[in-house]
Order: structure tokens, then sequence, then C-alpha cells
């Protein structure tokens, strides 16, 4: 197609809306948190500039790296377990058996519904007193008596991962599905003639073939889950006593919850420092991965 | 398939199959005969999963003590509509510019839509809120509308983008040579190829907004009149004395709308993801 200046133009009024939205609503914000977390906004319209006095307080108190450092856990575990079972649902779901196409449907309900109602039902599932999990184990004998997951610091951290896993799995594994898919029959083939085992061909093609596919959705996952706010919010609005308090929460409750704008700016633009090194590392491995390919 | 499964394999899968269902259902499937239980069957020991004289009485009652449940279904509904209109509008001009023409920066700035993604809404609050603020949005549908859009806004392009560049370029060309303009050319000649992967994003745009109904909503609206069914749900659910079969029958209720759209466009939605996910 020709490119010349009147396609250009054409192009970008085309572009604009999008354009022009994005910078108003998100690159303009960014660009105003940077700006917020040198300041000390509060309620009142009027605010001075304080320098590193932010970043100063919130790294000067312990609080904050405990809060840093059990974000990391959280994602870490979230992410390795979704990941995992994500792997797990993709090669059950691509097994050709009768009822295949049924059951690829009924793993996106987590995904599907709005986020805020599964978790009210999880909610639910970790009630104390009545709820389901807790009900369960007494029926069989393994809990004598009920117990809150959600009121006690180790469960409640644990119970906000499994929550985040179910809400994250169905997406990874329609995913990792479509790129199993998309891998040349023929390898296969020709490893079966080979004499190669299931488990074998598993682990020489289908997992290489799909570490492309896999650090994708680990980035994409490691973002979100690092930003995840709705699932601890309704659940455990950060506690019991700061336990399930990850970086975003702690940066909703000081900023929103305390009208700290300036601070809560800080520990946002943290916040973007982290995601933004994820992405960093991100694209390192895919090029490498990509030259690797190319040698 | 190369090799056929022994029986012993059949029934590692189905029952691996099965522990996954249970995992990925559990919650809905208990939510659902929670709706169904008396309160009082609730609050007793031991736990039974199947209801005893189980009835739809919660999805009866609910309705008064709940207050506001159909205002809130009705503003998660609209507000969901609005977002999907406004993002089709911005998105479709913008995926076709991406996915024909080529200038100069046209890769960095599909790279900037795509960093976008990055950014949470929950990360921009604080800044959010003040321009919701200054522009006298707060507490009005508009607060959680106008940051809804800019967050569907990339990932729709991004979707769109790879269906439109599977459309031939030849039909551009021909029309042009008919001498159609390219507006023209995008509106009558692509959109209608365009059209099922239209109705995808159109479909994912749907239901993400119903789904980021939370953050926005609880921070930027305090008016029940406006209140979308999460944040409804959510300031019912903090309650001391909860009514749990009610509250799990409004949560089914507020499921059904995105249930029905599934079901009558399950057959694009699922092309239109797969070829989206493996062409990037």
């Amino acid at each position: 197609m020709t490119s010349t200046r009147g396609a250009t133009y054409f192009a970008l009024a085309l572009l604009a809306p999008a354009l022009i939205y994005i910078l108003a609503i998100v690159a303009y914000p960014l660009f105003d948190t940077i700006v917020l977390s040198f300041t000390n906004a509060a309620m009142r319209p009027a605010y001075d500039f304080v320098g590193w006095a932010n970043y100063e307080r919130i790294f000067g108190a312990g609080n904050f790296t405990e809060v840093i450092i059990r974000t990391f856990v959280w994602t870490f575990f979230s992410v390795s377990m979704k990941m995992v079972i994500g792997m797990f649902g993709a090669v059950l779901l691509n097994a050709a058996i009768p009822g295949q196409a049924l059951f690829r449907i009924l793993t996106m309900p987590p995904w599907i519904v709005p986020m805020a109602i599964g978790i009210f039902m999880w909610g639910w599932m970790y009630n104390g007193q009545f709820g389901m999990i807790s009900g369960l184990l007494q029926n069989f004998g393994i809990l004598s008596g009920p117990f809150p997951f959600l009121a006690y610091g180790n469960t409640a951290f644990w119970a906000t991962i499994v929550t985040d896993v179910w809400i994250g799995v169905p997406m990874v594994t329609i995913y990792f599905l479509a790129a199993m898919q998309s891998i040349p029959k023929d390898l296969y083939e020709a490893a079966w003639t080979d004499g190669a085992g299931r488990f074998y061909r598993f682990r020489r093609i289908t997992l290489p073939m799909m570490v492309p596919a896999i650090l994708t959705m680990s980035l994409l996952s490691l973002i979100s889950t690092f930003n995840s706010f709705d699932i601890i919010w309704i659940l455990t609005q950060g506690g019991p006593s700061g336990s399930t308090t990850t970086m975003i929460i702690d940066t909703y409750k000081t900023a929103i919850g305390s009208y700290r704008y300036g601070e809560g700016a800080a520990r946002a633009v943290v916040i973007c420092i982290f995601v933004s090194l994820f992405c960093v590392v991100y694209f390192r491995a895919v090029r490498k991965l990509a030259q690797g390919e190319a040698k | 398939m190369i090799d056929r499964y022994r029986w012993y394999e059949l029934v590692g899968l189905y029952a691996g199959i099965a522990l996954f269902m249970v995992f990925v259902l559990a919650p809905f499937v208990e939510g659902f005969m929670v709706s169904l239980k008396p309160l009082s069957q609730l609050f007793s020991t031991p736990y039974n999963f199947i209801p005893q004289n189980g009835s739809f009485t919660a999805y009866f009652t609910m309705w008064t003590t709940v207050e506001g449940l159909g205002r809130y279904i009705f503003n998660s509904l609209f507000i969901s509509a609005i977002v999907t209109l406004a993002v089709i509008a911005i998105v479709v001009p913008a995926a076709y510019a991406f996915a024909r023409f080529q200038f100069t920066g046209s890769g960095l700035l599909l790279g900037g839509f795509l960093a976008v993604n990055m950014f949470s809404g929950a990360v921009l609050l604080i800044p959010l809120y003040r321009l919701m603020r200054a522009m006298g949005l707060l507490n009005s549908y508009w607060a959680m509308i106008v940051p809804g859009i800019a967050f569907l806004i990339p990932s729709s392009i991004w979707l769109l983008r790879t269906y439109m560049a599977r459309i031939p370029r030849e039909l551009d060309e021909a029309a042009w040579v008919d001498g159609a303009s390219r507006l023209y050319t995008l509106r009558r000649v692509i959109l209608p190829l365009a059209m099922p992967g239209v109705v995808v994003v159109a479909i994912m745009t749907f239901i993400g907004a119903y789904a980021q109904q939370f953050i926005f909503a609880l921070t930027f609206n305090s008016r029940q009149e406006f209140m979308p069914l999460p944040v409804g749900l959510f300031a019912f659910f903090g309650r001391q004395e909860v009514l749990w079969n009610e509250l799990m029958a409004a949560s089914f209720v507020g499921i059904l709308p995105v249930m029905i759209v599934i079901v009558f466009l399950q057959r694009y939605l699922v092309a239109g993801l797969t070829a989206g996910a493996v062409k990037q």
C-alpha cells in the first residue's frame, strides 16, 4: 500500500480519538502521580513540593519494605500456581476425548463472571462458622471445630492467593491450549514413529515449543497479580493485622483511606517502577529467545 | 490423533478433568446451593452440601432485603453498555489504522497502547480521583464510565487489529480503484467483513466493563442511585448479619446477563479468542 503523506494523515486521524483518550486518562494521570509523589498533597486543595520526603518516609519505616516482600511472595506463589494449574488444564482439555468441547466451556466461568461476584462466593466458602471448606473438613473429621480462614494472618494470606489463582486459571488454560494447538502435528508424529512415549513427547516437544507462550502469560499474569486489588479488598481489606496488605492495598489505604495523596503517589510510583522492570526483563528474554531461534 | 488412549489413560484423564472442574466450578455450585437453602439450614451443623427442602424463596425475598438491588443491576448493565459502545467507536478506526497503515512511529505507538495495560486503574487511582473531581464527574455514572473506557481500549485495539489484518488488502485497493474514499472503504467494505471480530471485541469489552466496576465505583461514587451491582452487594456483604442465601441469589441474578450474552454469542467468542491468542 502506498505510504503517501495523505495516507499517514488519514491513519493519524483514525487514531486520534484513541490516542487523545489514553493521553488524558492514562498518560496524564501517570505524570500527575510522579509529580504528586514529590508533594504533601492531601484533602485540602493547596500543597507544596517536599522533595524526596515521601520516599524517605516510606522507606524509612520498616513497614513498607515488609509490604514489598509480602507482595512479591504473594505474587510469586499466585503466578506459579496459575502456570502449573493452567498447564495441567490445557493438557487435559487438549486430549481428544468425548466431552472435550463441553469441558472447555465449563472452564470459563471464573474468568467471565464479574470478579467481585466470584469473590463473594469464595467469601462464603471461607466463612468460619458455616462455610463449605470448614464444614467439609469438619464432616470428614479433619477439623474438630469451625475454622475461620480469613481471621488468621497465615490462612488469610493463602486463602487470598487461592482465590486469585482461581480467577486467573481459565485465561491461562485457554491461552496455553491455543498455543498447544498451534504446535505442528508432524513433530509429534515423527517422535511417535521413533517410539517416544506420551510424557517424553510432552517434555521434549510441547514444553519447549511453549516457552514463548509461557513467558508471555507469566508476564501478563505477573502484572495483573501484582496489581490485584478486588480479591484482597473484598475478602480481608488487607487484614488481619496487615497479613494480606500488598503494595496496591497499602497504596489504596494511604491515599484513598487516609487522604495522604502525596505519600500514596510515592507508593504508586514504586509499583510502576517494579512493573516497568518486569517488562524490561520480559522483553530481554523474548529477544534472547528470538536470537536463539535464528542461530 | 496418532495413538489411542489406553483405558487407564482415559481413566486418568477424566479423573484429572473432574479434579480441574471441581476447582473451577465449586464456588458456583456451592453458591447456587446456598441460594436455595433456607437461612436456618445455612447456620446449622453439620454442614450439608445439598439443600434440604430447598426453594427459590431467596430469589423473591432478596428484592426487598437488598435495598436497591434492581437499581444496581440496571446501573451495571447501563454502565457496561455505554462503555462498550464508546470503546467500539474509538477502537474500530484505530485498529484499522494499525492494520493497514505503516508510518513513522506506528510500531512504537502500538507498543505504547500495549504498555497502558501495565498500569492498572488501581495504581492511577489518586490522580484519576483528582481528575474526576476537577471535571465534576464524581458521584455520577461518568465517574465509572470515563476511566472504565480507557483501560479497555488497548487490548481491544490489539485484538481487532489482528482480526482486520487478515482481511485481504486487495479489497481496500479494489474499492479505491472504483473511486471510493478511504473512509467509505472502511465503513462499507472493511467493517462488514470485520463484524465477527467487532462482536468478539464488544463481548470482551462488555464482560470487562461489568467486571471492572469495583474499584472505580468504590472510590469515585458514593451515591446509591449510581452504584453498580458489585459495590452495591459489597455494602450488603460488609454488614454484620449477612443473609448469605439472598446475597448468593442476588449474585446469580447479577451473573445472568453476562451468561445470556455468552450463550448466544459463544461460537463467535471461542473462534475469535483462539485466533487472537495464537496470532500475536
